[in-house]
């Protein structure tokens, strides 16, 4: 359960796909005039990256992985299609897109009003691949992980169209510099609340009480990036020095 | 230049400053912004792109007339995922380091929307060779901005260019730092990009004031 938790409100707020790795900026940016229509499109992400990221999963987890196609036979066990994901992925994606477009517009034609137009939109929305391309560069364990993981990064995206199309509806009464009007100013703006939403980063990684197992090995991986992360500036810093006093 | 005309060289200029892919049509931001904090990955990430959409855009552009309109995009999405495919394999082949740093944005290109907007808005229309130049056009377009970007948050944020020093050695106190200068760190992280390219817009729009938006 906490793993869960824990996923859940890293992907909001720490790996916010805006925010931290800027996934889903062409929509982000070009439907963010209005509350509502923010409303709708964060609602349709969110629904698509429900359904896509597990069905992605299973794909990854039965298909794709190294060994993955063992459960067909020990013949097959050597295989690994890894290299097809991308194009099995994008497969399911405008598959699902338009079936889930098909099934709403038949059962919840009040839902298709409000979403159906946002729905093509949403096949080539970098969020959405982005969602399954990191669920599988992270190796999220369990298919229920990955339900979650597809939620909350959709939570996240929605949070963040809802919050710059409210601003950008207050910005029009300010006197902004003419030639940042429009595009300009909402990057600014966006890096600003990118930079906000870093202080989120200590969020998990605080607190020195004795974590569950699960959480920790999470909270390791993290670690161990950071790391790995260090390892290679130091690497860099020394091989500069090298090269200096060569 | 009798293998351009007037109006081909035109397809190729075009994208480069008055109708550039990033700062005017608001495409292909996602991707542009994540990796830019190395030159290297920039430039990189700029010949990918350039590959992909040149292809691509050709291979569209002869089958534009096979492709039936209501299957149009999922025909797109294959045939950008196959051109990605070969982008990440050759990648990973050649520069192993360069694709762990590229990580997923390299599979991102495919949702690039530069990609499909070329595809939709050009490539569906024109012949190949048309369709090619445009394709080099915006890319070259897009990777401008790349370089850019890349180029001010490497020297900025590192001191470095391509991974070499260019400001000195900040540990021994050697060249620019001797006289007591700093690297800034804020460049490195992620939003600084959305900053600079809004700087960049911001410069591109007073010298073109025909640019600037209704508020």
């Amino acid at each position: 359960m906490l793993e869960h938790i824990e996923l859940f409100f890293k992907s909001i707020f720490i790996d916010n796909m805006v925010f931290a790795v800027f996934l889903g900026m062409c929509s982000y940016l070009a439907v963010s005039k209005k509350v509502a229509t923010a409303v709708g499109l964060g609602a349709a992400v969110i629904f698509v990256l429900a359904v896509t990221v597990p069905l992605n999963w299973l794909l990854d987890k039965y298909l794709l992985q190294d060994g993955a196609l063992a459960w067909l036979g020990p013949e097959y066990a050597d295989y690994n299609l890894g290299f097809l994901s991308f194009i099995l992925f994008i497969a399911t994606i405008a598959t699902m897109v338009q079936l889930v477009e098909i099934v709403v517009e038949k059962f919840s034609p009040s839902l298709y009003n409000s979403l159906g137009i946002f729905l093509p939109l949403i096949a080539v929305n970098c969020a959405i691949l982005g969602g399954s391309l990191f669920m599988q560069a992270r190796e999220i364990e369990t298919l229920g992980l990955a339900f979650n993981y597809g939620v909350s990064s959709g939570i996240g995206w929605f949070l963040a169209i809802l919050a710059i199309a409210a601003i950008r509806e207050k910005i029009r009464y300010s006197n902004v510099p003419a030639p940042l009007r429009g595009l300009g100013i909402t990057f600014i703006i966006t890096g600003l609340m990118g930079i906000g939403f870093q202080s989120f980063g200590g969020m998990l990684t605080g607190g020195d009480d004795a974590a569950p197992a699960v959480e920790e090995t999470t909270a390791e991986k993290m670690k161990l990036k950071k790391e790995i992360e260090k390892e290679e500036i130091d690497e860099k810093e020394i091989s500069f020095n090298d090269a200096i006093k060569e | 230049m009798a293998l351009l005309s007037k109006k081909d060289t035109n397809l190729i200029l075009d994208p480069l400053a008055d109708n550039n892919p990033i700062t005017i049509q608001v495409l292909g931001i996602c991707s542009a912004l994540a990796i830019t904090a190395e030159l290297k990955a920039s430039v990189v990430m700029a010949i990918s792109v350039m590959f992909v959409l040149g292809v691509g855009n050709v291979v569209i552009s002869l089958l534009r007339n096979v492709i039936p309109s209501k299957i149009r995009i999922i025909v797109q999405l294959i045939v950008v995922a196959a051109l990605v495919i070969i982008v990440d394999q050759v990648l990973k082949a050649f520069a192993y380091e360069l694709s762990k740093t590229l990580a997923v944005f390299v599979g991102l290109i495919i949702t690039n929307c530069i990609i499909m907007g070329r595809f939709e808005a050009f490539a569906l229309a024109n012949g190949p060779w048309r369709s090619f130049l445009d394709g080099i056009g915006n890319s070259l377009g897009y990777g401008v901005i790349l370089v850019i970007v890349g180029f001010f948050r490497e020297l900025l944020g590192s001191g470095t260019l391509f991974g070499y020093p260019v400001l000195g050695d900040p540990i021994v106190k050697t060249g620019l730092y001797a006289t007591g200068y700093e690297n800034n760190g804020f460049m490195i992280i992620p939003p600084a990009a959305l900053i600079v390219v809004g700087i960049i817009i911001w410069v591109q729009r007073s010298k073109n004031p025909a640019l600037v938006e209704e508020n």
